[in-house]
């Protein structure tokens, strides 16, 4: 199995699937990077030479902000929303979702488990 | 969707004109406005604005980190006191 950038080890794919499975690379990049380093995107991970790994490393390392310095990056963005004081990031704070979903039924990505409060329209329904 | 850039971001002129004069001053002092779609631009920063929100004029200490950011998101137009909880509230 290739590592490309350390730890993340994409299987026995093709190569343009197997490279979003870094954190920052989704199909477009992907692809982007078979066309830029030459490597045929239909080729299964597994069959990629050393040299052909190299090239994809370093065509990551030099023009993409991928793994951890992409995770810093969003993590640093949300921080100043906070620090600021923003409304933005007050919904970060909260939990809660931050570009203007509602807020009375769904969101629960944002929120989590559902946590039911007695009493209130509904409840009934769903014993 | 975002503003279309041909426009530029939006400043309230009547607000503008009121820093300028005050930096012209040389004073910085709480300036009330209603102003909360405007856009912040690098000269407000040190500027205080008393932003309303509705009801009250919420103060808002410009920092350098609010630009391109409106009056508005600064001042919360809603007051959220938490859901029932022990013993309830009245």
């Amino acid at each position: 199995m290739p590592r490309i950038l350390g730890v993340d080890i994409p299987n026995d794919r093709p190569t343009v699937v197997a490279l979003t499975y870094l954190y920052g690379v989704g199909p477009k990049t992907a692809r982007d990077l078979c066309h830029a380093t030459g490597v045929n995107p239909q080729q299964r991970a597994r069959d990629l030479n050393e040299d052909e790994v190299a090239r994809i490393a370093a065509e990551l390392d030099n023009n993409y902000t991928v793994e951890g310095q992409l995770r810093r990056e969003v993590e640093q963005n949300i921080t100043r929303l906070r620090d600021i004081g923003s409304y933005r990031g007050i919904r970060h704070r909260r939990g809660l979702p931050v570009r203007g979903q509602r807020t009375r039924t769904n969101a629960r990505t944002r929120k989590g488990p559902k946590k039911t409060v007695a009493g209130k329209k509904g409840v009934k329904d769903l014993r | 969707m975002g503003r279309s850039l041909k426009k530029g971001p939006f400043v309230d002129p009547k607000l503008y004109g009121k820093v300028e004069r005050l930096d012209a001053d040389g004073v910085k002092e709480p300036i009330k406005t209603w102003a909360r779609a405007c856009t912040i631009v690098p000269e407000f920063v040190g500027h205080t604005f008393m932003v309303h929100n509705g009801r009250h004029h919420m103060k808002v200490l410009v920092t350098e980190d609010m630009v391109g950011h409106k009056l508005g998101e600064f001042a919360p137009t809603r007051t959220f006191r938490g859901h029932g909880g022990k013993g309830g509230k009245k």
